[in-house]
């Protein structure tokens, strides 16, 4: 790891708390030493996502950047298997040369924490499990996770789930693993479902509407039979202080127009269905009437990456929030979101990303009053200068802290993995 | 099962009492001819009275009554609509059968969040039956979908015929009010894609009962496809159906249903419903596409050519939708044709990688013979999932016996070949002690232990799912060495 690095971890250690296994016997005499003289460690694959949640402070850091194989990959199964430390761009690679995808699509946060694009590791996704665009189509991580190897806080290598899709033998482990951010497992080995990658791609984008009409039609055009994979809106920009980008230098592509506010929808699928299909849904949205474009097959690429890589906070000084709602509250709540602060709407309104500058605690908490009364949850992705640490990252009760709690234990007794990571006592 | 408390039993009468200081008279049940026909569930081949069954009404009569329980260490067997087939709602003698079934409304159809609010005892079907009308459905559809609870399939996990493209239950779920065994209630999800902290959610799903009562449930209702059509295809032999079946898969076409049926299951289903079934076939796939009508007419092409490079010796394909219905009128009714076959039949359920089905189908043929009894196969084919149904005659003297381990057998070399013990139907009773076969003892310790987390007592559905070391030994399925076990560290529940 170098300095520089290093230095922009929340706690900087030496290189010689740094271990790194070279297979999952190590991770599992590692942590059984651990173990037994109760050292509490850091979980991390590349780094990518090591901003997230609380800041750790450990003794030492577990990096798994060395279990980076692809120990199976059948196509014709629709499974790969990788250990845990593989680079999401390494399997995505060769996914690509049997047309097939991660359906989930990985998301990517390198741009607003680094300024680069950087998928991070397998391990990484699964820990965080937080999906891109086509989540409300094909579901998220969690639902793409057929089984996994790992080590629990004991130091003992346990398993569960296998490389089949249907599979009822005992709980479903993988489940609990995903967005558990390494508090419960380290992983060594991950089983994932992979899908053909459809043929084709279009966006039919619908200009200049504002908030209501535009959480109206990603409603319609998620509840038609269209079978969209994408719906996302972003509102028309003001001119605001202390922001680094804004929608026309991202989203800077020949058959856009920017004409205010974006609202767009991705059809994916055989060629002839798609073109089919978007004038169904220019039907069935009755929008004939108003400003509309449509992105072909590489455009159509180009933009939803850049959705699903948030390149409209790419280099951000402020909070980054992310908020998830059931979709029918999502216009009143973007009511109630200051006017300082720049939001889209992805996985056709039931996802709200934010942007807050000058954010304080008492907004942040406010917001998350008005989240969890509507049914939602708000998490902090990354904080700023002007609010580096937040008490509550994730959003939880009582009852449910409780029950967390009980189910760490059983996985992690002396609580040495990531202690703290996603909530103090966890 | 786990070892019966005498004292227990010889307390009915006050424990009776107390019941119905929880809940109202009728909804107790306790003599004899009340609780036989509770005895059973759909794994009719275990039998076992519960010491006293329950109809709660509400929430907070399910709290009370777990809450009583766990202070006074009475086990509990939570229970839907008694169709799961691997008696994980078998009642024990020193249990209270905590029935759902006064559990029947539908609680909120919400349009706009896509989603349907069930109580647990709503069934499966009729979740659909309430959206349809607005072009909407609930996808994961079990073969017993008429009867069985959705509370049910949330324990259990749930598939059907067109769980490849749409998942099975936990992939449809938004989120449950459950009740623990200590008696608190929380509420899992809610109306939202994901939730945050651990998945809790996709915990309990699939649990079997073990770690809570489920009882509310949020399930996801998709837009019904525009087009859906079916190819009926027949194949002179097995290996040439499974390749077809592979090579689908590899032109990136994901059916939403793909079964396959051997030729004793084809003609005894064409027998039952008069399908139109190639008889002559040795066996057959039922391939279903949907989404729009051009997409549909494309993805049929190709799967109509995929065929014929395959061998293929009949491919029908559904011209409307009666002829739809009717393709799959047979596969539906495959286990009670199967009644015709002989008197009784046992229903496995592995599933294995798709490309090794001719290999598991040429050592179930030659188990068929070393067993002396007769077997037929219908296989969900997309998704891997085995449903062997061996026939027997339970008037034989230990013909069970004979048809449980041939069931073993098959299960064990599913997880030899990279497969699992069970797809859809679950542990339960039936292959508690088959989970040696696929975990080892720190998966299993740590199961258990997430067990323990939840219900510090094992009190809820003790004796389901994991293997009691004792009968494992009894009945020879655990090797004993010099009085040791393989895992001697297993708790007894």
């Amino acid at each position: 790891m170098f300095i520089k690095e290093k230095q922009n971890f929340p706690i900087s250690q030496d290189s010689n708390s740094f271990e790194y296994p070279q297979n999952e016997r190590d991770v599992s005499n590692l942590i059984k030493k651990f173990y037994k003289s109760n050292i509490p460690i850091e979980l991390i694959g590349s780094g990518s996502k090591r901003k997230m949640g609380k800041a750790l402070q450990c003794a030492k850091t577990l990096c798994l950047s060395k279990l980076n194989e692809i120990i199976e990959y059948l196509p014709e199964e629709l499974y790969i298997k990788v250990q845990a430390g593989t680079l999401i761009k390494t399997i995505e690679d060769e996914l690509k040369k049997n047309n097939q995808q991660l359906a989930f699509e990985p998301i990517d946060f390198g741009y607003f924490l680094n300024g680069k694009s950087d998928y991070g590791t397998a391990a990484g996704q699964v820990a965080c499990n937080i999906s891109g665009p086509r989540r409300f189509k094909v579901g998220s991580v969690r639902d793409h996770v057929l089984g996994f190897r790992g080590v629990n806080g004991r130091g003992e290598i346990i398993k569960s789930g296998g490389t089949v899709v249907k599979n009822v033998t005992g709980y479903d482990l993988s489940k609990l693993i995903c967005g558990s951010y390494g508090t419960l497992v380290a992983l060594t080995e991950i089983t994932f479902k992979v899908l053909p990658s459809p043929q084709e791609g279009k966006t039919l984008i619908i200009h200049n509407q504002k908030v209501e009409s535009a959480a109206y039609l990603l409603d319609q055009s998620v509840n038609s039979s269209n079978d969209i994979s994408g719906g996302v809106f972003f509102p028309k920009e003001l001119a605001l202080t202390g922001y680094t980008s804004n929608i026309e230098n991202t989203f800077q592509l020949n058959d856009l127009k920017h004409e205010g506010s974006i609202t767009a929808v991705r059809i994916e699928g055989s060629k002839n269905s798609i073109d089919e299909r978007i004038d169904n849904l220019i039907k069935e949205l009755h929008i004939l009437h108003l400003s509309i474009s449509i992105l072909q097959l590489h455009q159509s690429e180009i933009f939803w990456n850049k959705v699903k890589t948030l390149e409209l906070f790419s280099k951000s000084k402020n909070s980054i929030l992310r908020i998830v709602i059931p979709p029918s509250e999502v216009v009143n709540l973007s009511y109630q979101l200051s006017n300082k602060f720049k939001y889209y709407l992805d996985w056709g309104g039931a996802l709200i990303w934010v942007e807050a500058f000058e954010l304080s605690e008492e907004m942040f908490e406010s917001i998350r009053r008005k989240v969890v009364k509507i049914g939602g949850h708000v998490t902090m992705i990354k904080n700023s200068d002007y609010l580096p640490y937040v008490e509550d990252v994730f959003t939880i009760n009582r009852e449910r802290f409780n029950i967390s709690q009980n189910i760490k234990k059983s996985f992690d007794p002396k609580r040495i993995l990531n202690p703290g990571k996603m909530y103090t006592g966890i | 099962m786990p070892k019966i408390d005498r004292k227990l039993v010889a307390r009915k009468a006050e424990v009776v009492s107390e019941l119905k200081k929880i809940i109202k008279d009728e909804n107790v049940l306790h003599h004899q001819d009340e609780t036989r026909p509770f005895e059973t569930d759909g794994l009719s081949a275990y039998k076992q009275k519960p010491l006293i069954v329950v109809f709660p009404e509400n929430t907070k009569e399910v709290s009370k009554i777990l809450s009583y329980c766990n202070q006074n260490r009475i086990k509990v067997v939570p229970r839907g609509a008694g169709t799961g087939l691997s008696g994980g709602a078998l009642p024990m003698a020193d249990s209270i059968l905590l029935c759902l079934g006064k559990f029947n409304k539908i609680l909120d159809i919400d349009y706009k969040n896509r989603c349907v609010v069930a109580q647990p005892g709503v069934t499966n079907l009729s979740i659909t039956q309430a959206v349809q009308d607005k072009g909407f459905y609930y996808a994961p559809d079990p073969s017993s979908q008429i009867a069985c609870s959705i509370g049910g399939n949330v324990a259990e996990n749930s598939g059907g015929v067109h769980s490849l493209k749409y998942g099975t239950t936990t992939n449809n779920l938004f989120g449950a009010e459950v009740v623990f065994m200590d008696g608190t209630i929380s509420r899992l999800g809610g109306k939202t894609y994901d939730s945050e902290g651990y998945d809790l959610l996709g915990l309990i799903t699939g649990s079997e009962g073990l770690l809570c009562v489920i009882t509310e449930v949020t399930v996801k209702i998709l837009k019904k496809p525009q087009t859906v059509k079916a190819a009926l295809i027949g194949f002179a032999t097995i290996e040439d159906a499974g390749n077809c079946v592979s090579d689908i898969i590899a032109n990136g076409i994901i059916p939403s249903g793909m079964e396959m049926m051997d030729k004793a299951l084809i003609h005894a289903t064409d027998n039952f419903v008069k399908a139109g079934y190639p008889r002559d076939a040795e066996a057959m796939l039922i391939v279903e596409l949907d989404g729009i009508e051009k997409e549909v007419e494309e993805l049929i092409e190709r799967v109509h050519k995929i065929a014929k490079k395959n061998n293929s010796s009949n491919i029908k394909i559904s011209k409307n939708e009666k002829q739809r219905l009717k393709f799959w009128a047979g596969r539906k009714a495959a286990f009670p044709a199967c009644g015709d076959m002989a008197p009784d039949y046992y229903c496995m359920d592995g599933t294995i990688p798709r490309g090794k089905l001719a290999e598991v189908l040429k050592e179930i043929r030659r188990l068929s013979k070393k067993y002396n009894l007769p077997v037929a196969n219908a296989f969900h084919a997309g998704d891997g999932n085995l449903h062997p149904l061996i026939m027997y005659d339970a008037n034989e003297k230990n013909s069970l016996e004979k048809t449980e381990k041939f069931g073993a057998e098959i299960l064990k070399y599913c997880v030899k070949i990279g497969g699992v013990l069970t797809g859809e139907h679950g542990v339960g009773v039936e292959k508690r002690e088959l989970m040696c076969e696929m975990f080892n003892n720190n998966d299993i310790q740590q199961q258990i232990k997430i067990k323990k987390a939840l219900d510090g007592s094992s009190l809820l559905n003790p004796g389901k799912v994991y293997p009691i070391l004792r009968k494992c030994a009894e009945e020879g399925r655990v090797h004993v060495h010099k009085g040791k076990t393989k895992f001697p560290d297993i708790p007894r529940f």
